[in-house]
């Protein structure tokens, strides 16, 4: 394996991750934007009450891990997942699976993680990698994000695979036990059913936080985060709801435009136009996402901070939570055989 | 966004890698390409360090007047809190919180000193030094 493994870089290492393993199991035609579309990766949140440093709790995807099983799921692919209570244990394990040539992905933490630029390196639990084979005693990772494979030694893999924290990856790993053989009727039905639990997500989820409703949710909240938080700290959250939305990982437009591009590909497989309509809905609502990325960190860089500018970021997001329903609304209503 | 209006602006990524970003080409179908980075990000990015320095920079004077001991700097320097520390030293988080006062962390032996150094990846007598 270690010889003609060939690296892939994607937006979202999650995704990147599932891409690779998949199309190693014999899903070749496999993609980053329809890894995200069958595993029904789009999707909002704004958990009140809760904050991470320091500012609000925003999400633009669903929940880490979530994307992977779904995916397997819907394509009728076995998997495996682990997580150890024991460090040898898990390093043990590891390295069984690589002297079988299995390729194993690994969900670490970045604040340790030697090869990133210190700048990215918070307390973030749910980073995705590949390990790929071992040499010299130094461990072979394939990581999404990075232009090319790099290296861990054993102390460096063994300290960002159990890193401490919210959402601890506890040596967390998984790969392909089995995979079903491809077939064009199995790929159309799991992109009906992960565009069907997307509508599900977006539009029928209690509460008033989540799926497009939370967009709205955020969009009151900005509007009062002026008088409530001053201009200074207010433009410190909104940097924070710019880094969740546009920083590595998204494709930008907090993965709207990955979802876009998910549903030009589901349009050739199911050979539905309506769903390119659909599509351009979605790049319509990055755009405006991006937009009001500009428009936010003016507020951040002090260039404006009336309260018309913070009324000005809210209807942006107003628009994008009609757009976002009304296109959600159009996939429900789709046949999708 | 349109493939030409990706952006390739400076960013911390500079030398070590690209970002990929999904980007619609001039038939109108989605492709990815890589950028280099975006200012309104690198903004956004530079604004969250600027607030983490100076809690370090609150936290080193806290130090220097006594009302706090090394270990909550060195705590602050490595983005953790009370929680997150507490977790990494596997000492509980009301152990933690006690070791943080000047008088008590003067008297930690050297074992239990050697565990918090070991976390913030530092050599023991550099627990005193606020660098």
């Amino acid at each position: 394996m270690t010889d003609n493994f060939t690296h892939i870089q994607a937006a979202h290492c999650e995704n990147g991750v599932i891409t690779k393993l998949l199309k190693l199991a014999g899903h070749e035609y496999m993609t980053e934007p329809l890894a995200f579309g069958l595993g029904s990766g789009l999707f909002y949140i704004h958990i009140p009450f809760l904050s991470i440093n320091g500012g609000p709790a925003i999400s633009f995807r669903t929940l880490p891990g979530r994307i992977f099983s779904r995916t397997c799921n819907s394509l009728r692919i076995d998997i495996i997942s682990k997580k150890f209570s024991n460090e040898q244990k898990a390093k043990d394990y590891l390295d069984n699976l690589i002297a079988q040539n299995v390729v194993t992905g690994c969900q670490v933490g970045v604040f340790n993680l030697s090869y990133f630029p210190p700048e990215y390196r918070f307390h973030f639990n749910a980073h995705n990698l590949i390990v790929y084979g071992k040499d010299n005693g130094s461990y072979l990772i394939s990581d999404p994000v990075m232009d090319n494979v790099t290296v861990l030694t054993s102390e460096e893999l063994q300290k960002v695979r159990f890193a401490k924290g919210f959402l601890a990856p506890q040596g967390h790993l998984y790969y392909v036990k089995n995979a079903r053989p491809y077939t064009e009727e199995l790929l159309r039905k799991a992109i009906s059913s992960g565009i069907k639990r997307n509508v599900r997500d977006m539009l029928h989820i209690p509460g008033n936080f989540g799926g497009v409703k939370g967009i709205l949710y955020t969009s009151g909240k900005i509007r009062k985060w002026r008088d409530k938080l001053g201009v200074r700290k207010a433009g410190h959250y909104l940097g924070q709801i710019i880094r969740m939305q546009e920083e590595i990982g998204t494709g930008g437009g907090g993965f709207r435009f990955i979802y876009a591009a998910f549903l030009q590909e589901a349009s050739k497989y199911s050979k539905n136009e309506r769903l390119m309509t659909v599509s351009d809905e979605f790049t319509k609502s990055g755009d405006l996402w991006r937009q009001n990325a500009v428009n936010m960190a003016g507020v951040l860089r002090g260039r404006s901070s009336l309260q018309s500018d913070f009324d000005n970021i809210a209807d942006v997001m107003t628009e994008i939570y009609h757009i976002e329903k009304n296109a959600f609304k159009e996939l429900s209503k789709l046949k999708l055989k | 966004m349109k493939k030409e209006d990706t952006p390739q602006d400076k960013s911390a990524l500079e030398n070590i890698s690209h970002e990929v970003c999904y980007v619609k080409n001039e038939d109108g179908s989605y492709e990815s390409v890589l950028s280099t980075g975006w200012d309104v990000k690198t903004d956004a990015l530079e604004n969250a360090w600027d607030e983490i320095h100076e809690r370090i920079e609150n936290a080193r004077i806290a130090v220097q007047q006594r009302r706090k001991s090394p270990l909550y700097y060195h705590m602050e320097k490595n983005l953790m809190d009370l929680t997150l520390l507490s977790s990494y030293v596997k000492f509980s988080k009301l152990r933690v919180w006690w070791h943080l006062h000047p008088s008590v962390y003067e008297k930690l032996s050297p074992k239990i000193l050697q565990r918090y150094a070991k976390v913030f990846n530092i050599a023991q007598d550099e627990l005193n030094t606020l660098t």
